[in-house]
């Protein structure tokens, strides 16, 4: 165990001083992380929360309470950063911004919604028109998700005075005669307590926002895709090194001291392992400490990381199995990285990609490990780690147990 | 005088191919033992079987007692090897690189680095401990590499070739380095297909070609299976070919046999000063410019000359 322990030791050690290697396996992943980053836009807010500034355009055919209420929501301060929000009395005119990439979404609030909600017909079906730009489906769907939240509360609103109005019937303090009147009254004070109103908005607006902000932080993906990416290469690099020291005859060295091929190919292992933990861990420490970057819950990040590297090591086993020499390694590895970072979301989200592809990338370490990475950001705890980590691991024994079949075969003394 | 290492019938086989073909020999405690032969004669393989680096296709050996088939960590505990290419961490500094092959080797804690600066020290790169090996010179690398195999003390040193590609100056020290090992009770095989360096160095020779041991013995038991026969050497110039001579020159009587490598005609005779005169003739007759004549003693040179018809060099 301990010369295992020692070799792997002796492989990072090495790795650490490989120039070429630093660059790829920590000045790459960082720089290509800033880069990607002020591309999105997230080192251009003063707060650093990455907000987007999203433009949208409202149609307030309404003209009254409600219909005024989701204006002001939409404009209100604590969604300012978030969203760029004009007021339009066309609605056609809206629609065609909207198809000319002009804008991302239109709200339009049809005529009577505010009396259509309160009503005495309950269950009247009552819509406002959310016409959304294709082509920019993130923003598009942060702004419906706000729109989801007021209509929510709206709904929740007249569900309580409905519910209000069936309790008194039910405990006899009103009759069913008296029940239109106290519903309408109910109604009338909603609508003319404007302040009440947009006091329960506003706190949907607030609890959005605070929300919506975490969501959007761009670098909370960006970071964890390019570590993961370059994870990769650390793993082919550390595989080739076991057929670098085959040719180099340290590998056949090794085999003439007291120590058995278990403990060498562990060694070997240990190494790879280990490079590629060091490398995600300052990785993440460094965007951590330069750009206030949120990764979640310290423990389940590293519980992520040791899993994310277990499961690219079985793949840079398996490569190395395959492969006849150290630079065959590098050449399939390199083809291999790219592969997974596109296929596994390290540089389009896996949701903005075709079904096939999404099915496809459950095999990389990538599609798994930014799940989790994801899920840490936006507030998950160990808990929402199950799925990712137990993949993972499966992922990686699987892998190790065929690359050990495979290397059993392979001659790793001669040259 | 016990028998630190016994060889019997070691045999190697690659698919078709017979690489190493039954092969015995012994080696006492304390001497040193060359296996002399061409490129490509078997010495490396046999060297890689008792190192338990490759499994014999028959045949055994045993080191120290331990069977290399039956107890290849015992066998790996007793041994230290010099691999003729250079097997180190080129990233690693001197000092790192034996630490870490020292504790391949078992050891650790202040025995490690009291025998890492002892080794340092036999090897003369005490100042440049903390260099890392890629800036050394080959010469300092061959050092190195030689003292990885010292570091746990073995019983029996494998060297293999260890001076191949360097330069005189360092081979000289490597050289030195051997026979002051030696002096203080390491027992050496050595491998080589430089005869001066059997000869400056070996207690006992082992003859090995295509696989074969074909003679074994101290210098003085080897060069008696030659005679008194002596060896003529012609120089001739480069752009000569001297071949045709060479074929005429086996005919002429008192020739046993000649041979040529590079510029050099080769002939072993009974008597040199009887031949030689024919010798020039046929050269002068072919347009063969001589540029010296030497005549040597019988030695290893001649012996693999005697038993092969080849020289050692071809």
């Amino acid at each position: 165990m301990l010369k295992t322990f020692l070799i792997g030791l002796k492989d990072l050690k090495i790795a650490f001083r490989d120039r070429a290697a630093i660059i790829f396996m920590l000045l790459t992943p960082f720089l290509l992380t800033i880069g990607m980053g002020l591309v999105t836009g997230r080192f251009s807010s003063n707060d650093n929360s990455g907000a987007l500034n999203i433009p949208i355009v409202i149609v307030n055919l309404d003209n009254d309470s409600l219909g005024d209420a989701l204006v002001e929501v939409f404009s209100s301060e604590e969604l300012a950063d978030l969203l760029d929000t004009t007021t339009s009395e066309d609605a056609e005119a809206t629609r065609l911004l909207v198809d000319k990439d002009e804008t991302t979404a239109a709200i339009i609030i049809p005529a009577g919604f505010t009396q259509n909600i309160f009503s005495e017909n309950i269950n009247q079906n009552v819509q406002i028109e959310f016409y959304a730009n294709p082509s920019r489906p993130t923003s598009a769907g942060i702004v419906k998700t706000i729109l989801d939240g007021f209509m929510a509360r709206v709904d929740e609103m007249r569900v309580g005075a409905i519910t209000s109005i069936a309790q008194l019937m039910i405990s006899g303090r009103i009759s069913s005669e008296q029940a239109n009147t106290v519903g309408e009254e109910m109604g009338t004070r909603l609508k003319n307590n404007q302040t009440d109103l947009n006091e329960s908005l506003i706190r949907l607006n607030t609890s959005i926002n605070q929300a919506e902000t975490n969501e959007v932080d761009a670098l909370a993906y960006i970071a964890p895709g390019m570590a993961l990416m370059f994870l990769m290469y650390t793993v082919s690099y550390g595989g080739r090194s076991i057929l670098a020291e085959k040719a180099r005859g340290t590998l056949p060295r090794l085999l003439t001291t007291p120590t058995n091929s278990m403990q060498i190919l562990g060694g070997k292992v240990f190494g790879i392992f280990l490079t590629g933990t060091v490398q995600m861990l300052i990785l993440i420490g460094a965007t951590t400490l330069l750009f206030q970057l949120q990764w979640g819950d310290m423990l389940g990040v590293v519980l992520l990381v040791f899993a994310a590297v277990f499961g690219a090591t079985g793949w840079g086993l398996l490569i190395t199995a395959f492969a006849q020499s150290p630079n065959q390694v590098g050449s399939v590895g390199s083809a291999v990285m790219l592969i997974f970072s596109i296929m596994g979301g390290s540089f389009i989200q896996i949701d903005n990609l075709p079904g096939f592809v999404q099915t496809l990338s459950k095999i990389t370490p990538n599609a798994w490990a930014l799940d989790g990475f994801t899920s840490l950001a936006f507030g998950g705890t160990i808990a929402s780690l199950t799925t990712p980590i137990f993949a993972l691991l499966t992922m990686g024994i699987l892998l190790f147990l065929i690359s050990a079949f495979l290397f059993g075969r392979k001659n790793l003394v001669q040259k | 005088m016990t028998n630190i290492l016994e060889v019997q019938n070691l045999v190697k086989n690659y698919g078709d191919f017979q690489a190493v073909k039954g092969v015995s020999f012994n080696i006492q405690e304390g001497e040193i033992f060359s296996l002399l032969g061409p490129n490509g004669a078997g010495k490396t393989t046999t060297i890689s079987m008792l190192s338990t680096l490759y499994e014999p296709t028959s045949g055994d050996a045993t080191v120290a007692g331990y069977s290399v088939k039956k107890n290849p960590m015992g066998v790996r505990n007793a041994i230290g090897v010099v691999p003729q290419d250079l097997a180190l961490y080129e990233d690693l500094t001197a000092k790192e690189n034996l630490i870490f092959w020292g504790q391949m080797y078992n050891l650790s804690g202040k025995a490690l680095s009291s025998r890492v600066d002892e080794v340092l020290e036999q090897i003369g790169l005490t100042d440049k401990a903390k260099n890392k090996v890629k800036t050394f010179s080959g010469g300092m690398k061959r050092r190195v590499n030689i003292g990885v195999g010292l570091l746990h003390k073995p019983k029996l040193l494998f060297m293999d070739e260890p001076t191949v590609g360097i330069d005189p100056q360092s081979r000289r020290a490597i050289l030195d380095t051997v026979k002051d090992l030696n002096k203080k009770g390491m027992t050496v095989l050595y491998t080589t297909h430089y005869m001066e360096e059997a000869e400056e160095l070996s207690d006992r020779v082992g003859i090995i070609d295509h696989g074969k041991l074909i003679a074994i013995g101290t210098q003085k038991e080897l060069t008696k299976q030659v005679g008194e026969t002596e060896t003529l050497i012609l120089h001739v110039s480069e752009n000569e070919d001297p071949s045709a001579l060479v074929s005429v020159l086996k005919g002429l009587p008192n020739v046993i046999v000649a041979n040529v490598v590079n510029n050099e005609i080769s002939i072993s005779t009974p008597s040199a000063k009887d031949v030689l005169v024919s010798v020039v003739t046929k050269a002068n007759e072919r347009g063969i410019k001589i540029h010296s004549i030497d005549i040597r003693e019988p030695n290893l040179e001649a012996v693999f000359l005697h038993l092969t018809g080849r020289a050692l060099r071809d």
